[in-house]
């Protein structure tokens, strides 16, 4: 069979950043391909390469046998690439169909018809099972919604080459296994498919070859049957990871974190967490584990200050706080690693060392009184880009220059650098690496093994039970059960996950 | 580093391929004139920057321009569109005529900063009406800042043609200002243009050194950043009309109290705009409002020299001023000279 996509040779350098060095690479009709490498190692360049969006400084890309022009993202289109972005590409104001014909709306006389596009999208989603309401308007969506739409749009112009930059970093797992089997299905239809991830066990489980890039520079390539997640992080990393931190046993002291009877409502005013209590201690990491939408996010948030509470109280450190501003609960003595990185996170065209005391730029030492002080500023950055392998040639590089794990890498070390006695850590490991999640929960458990309170909420079953000391469970806005992770049952707490009376308490 | 350097070079390359463009346009429509585009070019330059009276006139009306263009810039540097900037100095120049000619027999040392002081307050109390508006109600300062043109310039003429007209004149216009109120020259050159210089200058270090600068910078960049770091946005919004107002204030006392000595409502019609084209074209930069304004003042200061030497219109320079404007706004420059992918927005990103 002729490749479908044949990358030779391809390279690229920003500024003094070799992000491709001599890569190539092949896709065959109905074949998937894992693309895989570290936060950093030029996985989204390449694929940006092959859709024209980086033009490459040498190396030849050919789709079906011919040559593709550099940087030419309509001829690449037009060839049949289609691809979905590691950030959403959407309008978040528009209808579902709106987005899913922009660029390329059906008209008549010149005007748009709406009524056609919105049969079209129906038509689009029933043949490719992925279900969606078509006047939707993309910000009222869940994120693995939204993640359909974009998958749609690259599916709607009869692609053969699908290209995913990390789908599955914000889905749930049950998007996830849905999206895999989608992606599965195309395959059979011929469709070659290239995707990113930095989860290994959808590696294992989708993949036909993998493709493993470390610092730009093509690591190996393999195949799921001839090789084992360990080897698979080893290839990336290029020394050995612990996929499962070891830590010692907690040391439990008094509650650092209290919430009691705790209600939040929504965005859309419904109740989301209905009454819920729990306890943090110091030196101990209580994992929540849920399904996401049962009210994670407004617990987390009305913790942070981030969303008004209610009903019920917060104390941290023994002192109640009343309803607060997020640096106002920060200065009560809460870290907090944002969900949403690029929205609360970051400050995208600041240097990273900006970023690094974005929450304490009024602070001593960063100002005296009111005149920043910014050697200050750029040696706390210079030292936290060291002490937390944050990637990059400098700390005054912007942050948009950052991979996306390198981004996470900088909220956590602005976050967990300031020893504050309670962390609440919301998808820390987001979109991260394997060798940066090693890194992270690290942090996380030396954070507990100083003496903070650390409170984790994540999609990942497995991270919760590799890190906490104990296990909530929240389903519908309420702690259903509570387990000492010595003795968690991962079946238990997906069917209390779903929602299923547990028979611990 | 290279990163750095790469952006420092593109922040000029736009504002300097905008100025060519816009220059080449403009020879097509000076040639469609029947004139020779370079020599109406080579008038207008010679004019305004090739003589030391050109060059002092040149800087006489770059003066105003700089107040202005700041005025716009420190707004554009929180995320805020002051258009206003017209009607902040309106209210200034009106302001500080008032206070020239009311008060009698005051030392020039007292009388001159009074003045001024008078020209920042009412600059900046218009600004503050359009900050409120913004802050708590989350009224467009577009809109606002428009609407509160229209009011400012009709409530000025208002008052030049009624309660504080000239008497005994037929013209709408206030008295002359005391002689104690009269900004003096300073190696022939108005002594405003130092002023502006020195606000240029620390405008740019509020916003390089201070966590001030940091908070409104924050703002503009991302908001929910900001907020969520703990920087109020309303305290943002208010400070930041208020400085861009006071500092429009400034730019029409300026004006008043060194140039035309009186208040009279035709006299500055137009240099708040241009303030726009000058913050734009320094791309929102404190220190890159000087030559930016410099440029627009010798070419404003020139028109009319071109247009009887080389027989070309005057408005050809507002004309060019368009095409900067467009040029340097619109986003088609910057995907020409640059990939998508590392493409920055104008409407985020104001980068120094
Ligand atoms: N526009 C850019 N300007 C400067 N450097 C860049 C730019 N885009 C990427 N880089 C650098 O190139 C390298 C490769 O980045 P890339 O985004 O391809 O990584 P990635 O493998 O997709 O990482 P992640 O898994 O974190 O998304 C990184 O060091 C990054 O900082
Ligand atoms: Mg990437």
């Amino acid at each position: 069979m002729t490749n479908l996509l044949e990358v030779e040779n391809l390279s690229k350098r920003f500024g003094s950043v070799q992000a491709n060095h001599e890569i190539s690479l092949t896709v065959k009709p109905g074949e998937i391909v894992a693309l895989l490498g570290e936060n950093g190692a030029g996985k989204s360049t390449l694929v940006k390469a092959v859709i024209g969006l980086v033009k490459p400084d040498s190396g030849v890309i050919r789709v079906k046998g011919e040559e593709l022009p550099y940087g030419d993202t309509a001829e690449a289109i037009a060839r049949g690439i289609g691809m979905v972005h590691q950030h959403f590409q959407l309008v978040p104001v528009m209808s579902v169909t709106e987005n899913l014909v922009l660029g390329d709306e059906p008209t008549k006389f010149g005007f748009i018809q709406m009524q056609k596009a919105k049969r079209e999208t129906a038509e689009l989603s029933k043949r490719y099972g992925l279900a969606i309401d078509p006047d939707a308007i993309i910000e009222d969506l869940p994120v693995g919604m939204a993640q359909r739409v974009e998958i749609l749009k690259a599916l709607r112009r009869d692609v053969s080459l699908l290209i995913l930059d990390e789908p599955t970093a914000v889905l749930t797992p049950q998007e996830t296994d849905e999206l895999l089997e989608v992606l599965r299905n195309l395959a059979k239809k011929g469709v070659g498919i290239l995707f990113i991830t930095h989860k290994l066990r959808e590696v294992m489980a989708l993949a036909d070859r993998v493709v493993v890039l470390r610092n730009g520079k093509l690591a190996g390539s393999t195949t799921p049957k001839e090789s084992s997640e360990s080897q698979l992080a080893q290839l990336m990393v290029g020394r050995e990871v612990v996929l499962h931190v070891e830590k010692g046993p907690g040391n439990p002291t008094g509650a650092a974190l209290e919430v009691r009877e705790l209600e939040v409502l929504d965005d859309r005013k419904l109740e989301a967490v209905k009454g819920l209590s729990l306890q943090v201690n110091a030196g101990e990491i209580l994992g929540i584990a849920g399904v996401e939408g049962n009210g994670q996010r407004e617990l987390v948030e009305a913790i942070c200050g981030m969303r008004n509470r209610r009903k019920g109280t917060v104390r941290i450190a023994g002192k109640e706080v009343p309803n607060l501003k997020p640096h106002e609960v920060h200065a009560a003595g809460v870290s907090h690693i944002p969900e949403d990185r690029e929205r609360h996170g970051l400050v995208a065209s600041y240097s990273i060392a900006d970023n690094l005391v974005l929450n304490r730029f009024d602070q001593e030492p960063f100002a005296k009184g009111w005149i920043r002080n910014l050697d200050a500023v750029a040696s706390n950055g210079e030292e936290l880009v060291e002490r937390y392998d944050i990637r990059t040639p400098s700390a005054s590089a912007p942050a948009s220059s950052l991979s996306g794990g390198n981004k996470q890498k900088t909220v956590v070390a602005r976050e967990l650098s300031q020893d504050l006695p309670v962390v609440v850590a919301s998808q820390p490991t987001r979109g991260v690496d394997v060798g940066s999640i090693e890194f992270i929960h690290k942090q996380l458990i030396s954070a507990r093994d100083r003496g903070a309170a650390v409170l984790l909420v994540s999609a990942e079953l497995d991270e919760i039970l590799s890190l906490s000391d104990r296990v909530a469970v929240l389903y519908g806005g309420k702690i259903v059960a509570t387990f000492d992770s010595k003795f968690a049952n991962r079946d238990e707490i997906g069917r209390l996950m779903a929602g299923s009376q547990g028979a611990h308490s | 580093m290279a990163i750095l350097q790469r952006v420092k070079l593109q922040t000029l390359s736009i504002p300097l391929l905008s100025l060519l463009i816009a220059f080449i346009f403009g020879s097509l429509l000076i040639a469609m004139q029947g004139s020779n585009p370079l020599f109406a070019y080579q008038v207008l330059f010679t004019k305004a920057f090739g003589s030391i009276e050109g060059i002092a006139t040149t800087l006489a009306k770059a003066t105003p321009l700089i107040l202005s263009g700041l005025a716009v810039a420190i707004c554009l540097r929180a995320g805020l569109f002051n258009i206003g900037a017209q009607g902040q100095l309106i209210s200034g120049a009106l302001a500080s005529a008032w206070a020239g000619y009311s008060f009698v027999g005051l030392p020039f040392l007292i009388h001159i900063p009074l003045a001024l002081l008078f020209g920042a307050f009412f600059g900046s109390f218009v600004a503050l009406v359009a900050g409120l508006l913004k802050a708590y109600r989350g009224v467009h300062e577009v809109i606002t800042t428009i609407m509160l043109n229209s009011i400012v310039i009709a409530l000025a003429d208002y008052l030049a043609s009624t309660p504080f007209k000239e008497p005994d004149q037929p013209i709408t216009r206030t008295p002359k200002i005391e002689e104690s109120a009269r900004i003096p020259d300073l190696f022939g050159l108005p002594f405003g243009f130092f002023i502006a210089i020195a606000i240029s200058v620390v405008f740019w270090w509020l916003m390089r050194r201070t966590t001030t600068g940091f908070r409104i910078e924050t703002i503009g960049r991302n908001r929910n950043a900001g907020w969520y770091a703990g920087i109020s946005v309303k305290r943002v919004i208010i400070s930041s009309m208020l400085l861009g107002g006071a500092t429009a204030g400034i730019a029409g006392a300026v004006e008043t109290l060194s140039i035309t000595g009186r208040f009279e409502p035709a006299f500055n019609a137009g240099l708040g705009f241009d303030g726009i084209t000058v913050a734009l074209l320094a791309r929102a930069n404190p220190l890159g409002v000087i030559p930016a304004a410099i440029l627009i003042g010798g070419m404003r200061g020139a028109a009319s020299t071109m247009q009887f030497r080389a027989g070309v219109a005057p408005e050809i320079v507002d004309l060019l001023l368009a095409l900067i404007l467009f040029f340097v706004t619109a986003p088609i420059l910057l995907r020409l000279l640059k990939r998508k992918e590392e493409g920055i927005s104008l409407s985020s990103g104001w980068s120094n």
